[in-house]
């Protein structure tokens, strides 16, 4: 990479030595669509929310105990006793929720706009992973509190495991550590919620590098043509990242300051108890639609297979979606489908939150059988047989047209 | 523009850096001793039980302390001794509350590199540290060894003439 | 597109409220530590003390409450001192190697009555008072549930539920029947400031101090959030304006 400029000075001497000022002339400089909306702010508050998680983690690492004799009570005390350590918990538990939120609006950016279409595939791919890892990294964080949920939701879901023939019990005696989640498990778990976010920083570098070599996407799923597509990134995203943390942020401390529970449940703050089972055992709202499509089918392994695979399925959607046109916006009616798409992903967290009885099973499974709908059949069909919306000639001439996004 | 640009930069970096400077405090304090911890910053000792030329030793915010009832010929070695020959130059009486000039209340470390000290010990009739030979005498100060400074007197009260709180 | 999922997010969260079905609503009380500007009525946390003390604690621990911290409802530290060494603690080995009982200190966590689970629900037909330290917020709608619950041994059995013996009729509790006995009667606790001591009165008191016991936190984490969220509010607004501005010579 040929430096334009001089550095001069210290800065010079470092720069000879490690490239620390063009590289950051390279990210400032770096050219990115003009045309792209809110919906691109995600990204960016997904990292902040990692490192927040990662700042707060650290810190209640410093006074929590993994044992179960003193879980429960190394997070009261830090509630009680630590200097701000009720700020350090609430931000760590209320920033999970927030951290699946802004995830969750960024896959939904990408499954709108196609931006896992050729040539980001691989983008998609370590997108996914990253979620996947998030999800672990949550699960077993959520455990670490010795509450009733934190036990129960570990029992029920590491049983899951148990539902693959012949090595299923093995895998989970394994798992536990023992013949029940117990002291090894919650152990383990503190091990492995510690160094799993550090992956995750692995991989958002990975992630970045990758979406780097082509470029952002854009509204109009149109490729940069000439340099009057683009504009430098900072300021002008830099300074509109900043527009999106502040708004992250006023959520953000809303929650952590005055309803910092909202998003829990209150079982999880009975201690846990391996002799008496919660009425209802629920995972946090983020898991609930996976709950929900886990539950909606009444053999143990093909419910397990459903719950994996209605994540893997995205693996799969750069081959799935075969319409050249990548943004929703030229799809009138992929657009519809979409939309439905999203209503069903609510409903089926609405239903993974609601006991499995009566009317919720169909409705579960009428949900749960449309999402794979979408995916199988819906998208692959619209995209062979739709007639797209003229695209834009251009970016920019898009840009001029709606200027101010 | 250039000057607007310069307004927006400057405040924008000042919001910022208020933001992230107020959130370090907490991160800061948090490692601080917390409450239950400065709940045990205090120790209250009964001298009751403690006879004359005894020397107890009482467990004080996780250090070992030493509670002696100095005989008058104790007392009066260490009144004796000219500051001069003093490493550390301490009276008696700095050392001691007025009035109650029998109670000597030391942490129990060596101010060489920690070890605890054996009471009525070496050539001063005081407290001999067997790790390096440092040799305190009869209140505590250093007299002959490595260490630099006399033994630590902790902050420390009399409740009444038979209880103190340490800390 | 942003506001689409504002949208669908805020639905979302809405669809969230999980009540325990099974349980009657309990009715939603005015409480002084409601709201951003919400506050620990200091008297009534003492008073609550007070019929915690003398009524809840013969069956319910508080296992998470250390002495100290009463400091924070407004008792001076003699006061908690004398509070504290009212009660006797297994402690040791002395330097003999003895086990040996002392009075509690500041520093020491409220007596709890059993020394353990099981011989809780030996006491108690087999049913285990849980410890309260945290019930406010180990139930939904803690404050009101409490609340109501200690007010609803008084409402008829209209739907003929057959109660066992040894269990009463509450409506507020999961399954309409309760082990525990009704605890509060009118006048049964003596308040030092005066106070009619009537089961209503009993009831907000003790839910006042049970919900400063499960959350010391609050007034500090409420007036830090009003401080925060003005600076966001500012942050981000500027933020805004400066966007604008800088992007109106984009063409």
């Amino acid at each position: 990479m040929s430096d334009k400029t001089e550095y001069k000075g210290l800065k010079g001497w470092i720069e000879h030595r490690l490239p620390i000022f063009s590289s950051l002339e390279h990210f400032s400089k770096y050219q990115t669509p003009k045309n792209l909306n809110y919906a691109w702010n995600f990204g960016s508050m997904a990292g902040i929310a990692l490192v927040l998680q990662i700042l707060t983690g650290l810190l209640l690492a410093m006074h929590y105990t993994p044992h179960i004799k003193m879980a429960f009570q190394s997070v009261e005390s830090i509630m009680r006793d630590v200097n701000y350590g009720w700020l350090l918990r609430y931000m760590h538990a209320v920033g999970a929720s927030m951290f699946f939120m802004v995830v969750y609006a960024h896959i939904a950016r990408g499954l709108y706009y196609g931006s896992y279409k050729s040539p980001r595939e691989l983008l998609w791919f370590f997108g996914i992973i990253l979620f996947l890892a998030m999800m672990a990294t949550a699960f077993m964080g959520y455990v670490l509190p010795w509450g009733q949920m934190s036990f129960w939701g570990a029992t029920v879901i590491t049983n899951l495991f148990s539902a693959f023939p012949l090595v299923g019990e093995s895998i989970v005696t394994w798992l536990w550590g023992g013949f029940s989640v117990g002291n090894p498990t919650l152990n383990r778990f503190f091990a492995l919620h510690y160094l799993l976010p550090f992956m995750l920083l692995g991989l958002v570098v990975i992630h970045i590098a990758t979406l780097h070599q082509h470029g952002s996407n854009n509204p109009t799923g149109l490729d940069v043509k000439s340099k009057k597509d683009t504009i430098n990134f900072h300021p002008y995203y830099t300074v509109k990242d900043f527009v999106g943390f502040g708004i992250f942020f006023i959520i953000y401390a809303y929650f952590v300051f005055f309803e910092p529970n909202y998003l829990g449940h209150p079982d999880n703050y009975i201690p846990a108890n391996p002799m008496v089972t919660p009425t209802h055992i629920v995972p946090e709202w983020y898991f609930l639609p996976f709950y929900a499509i886990l539950r909606s089918i009444p053999n143990k392994l093909a419910g397990v297979l459903a719950m994996f695979g209605s994540i893997l399925i995205l693996f799969f959607l750069p081959w799935l979606d075969k319409c050249k046109i990548r943004s929703g916006n030229y799809r009138p009616i992929f657009k519809v489908a979409y939309l439905f798409f999203i209503i069903d992903v609510v409903f089926l967290g609405w239903l993974g939150g609601k006991p499995a009885e009566g009317d919720y099973i169909s409705m579960a499974q009428v949900a749960t059988f449309f999402y794979f709908f979408y995916f199988l059949i819906l998208v692959p069909v619209i995209s062979i047989y739709e007639k797209t919306k003229p695209l834009p000639a251009s970016i920019s001439e898009d840009f001029a047209k709606h200027k101010g996004a | 523009m250039t000057n607007r640009r310069d307004f927006i930069v400057l405040t924008a970096s000042a919001l910022t850096a208020i933001g992230a400077a107020s959130f370090m405090w907490p991160v800061i304090d948090s490692l601080n001793p917390s409450a239950d911890v400065l709940a045990l910053a205090s120790t209250e000792v009964d001298l009751t039980s403690i006879k004359e030329g005894q020397v107890v030793k009482v467990a004080w915010r996780g250090k070992p302390v030493f509670v002696k009832y100095r005989t008058p010929e104790e007392i009066a070695a260490a009144k004796t001794v000219p500051l001069s020959e003093l490493r550390d130059p301490e009276t008696d009486e700095q050392r001691t509350k007025p009035g109650h000039e029998q109670w000597l209340i030391m942490v129990a470390i060596c101010t060489h590199l920690g070890c605890i000290p054996i009471p009525d010990s070496g050539d001063f009739g005081g407290y001999f540290c067997p790790c390096h030979g440092s040799d305190y005498d009869t209140a505590g100060r250093i007299r002959k060894g490595p260490a630099p400074l006399n033994l630590i007197i902790p902050e420390y009260k009399f409740l009444t003439d038979t209880k103190i709180l340490i800390g | 597109m942003r506001n689409f999922l504002l949208i669908i997010f805020t639905i979302f969260i809405s669809l969230m409220a999980n009540a325990n079905e099974d349980a009657m609503h309990p009715k939603k009380e005015a409480w002084p530590f409601d709201g951003i500007f919400g506050k620990v009525d200091r008297e009534a946390a003492q008073r609550g003390y007070k019929v915690y003390k003398e009524v809840c604690s013969a069956c319910h621990s508080m296992d998470l409450i250390a002495f100290r911290t009463l400091t924070d409802i407004g008792f001076s530290k003699e006061e908690v001192k004398a509070l504290a060494a009212e009660s006797q603690i297994h402690d040791g080995p002395n330097d003999q190697g003895e086990m040996f009982d002392r009075p509690r200190t500041p520093a020491d966590f409220l007596p709890a009555p059993f020394p353990n689970e099981q011989a809780a629900r030996a006491a108690n037909n087999g049913a285990y008072p849980p410890d309260l330290s945290l019930i406010i917020k180990a139930r939904h709608d803690g404050a009101n549930y409490v609340h109501a619950l200690l007010n609803g041994f008084t409402e008829p059995n209209k739907e003929g539920l057959v109660i066992p013996n040894g269990m009463y009729y509450n409506p507020y509790f999961p399954g309409h029947k309760i082990a525990m006995a009704p605890p509060l009667a009118e006048g049964q606790v003596t308040f030092d400031d005066g106070t009619n001591s009537t089961i209503e009165q009993m009831s907000r008191d003790v839910v006042v101090f049970l919900q400063w016991a499960a959350e010391p936190e609050m007034e500090v984490r409420k007036r830090m959030g009003i401080k925060t969220m003005i600076f966001l509010l500012i942050f981000t607004g500027f933020f805004i304006v400066a966007k604008r501005r800088i992007w109106k010579n984009v063409k």
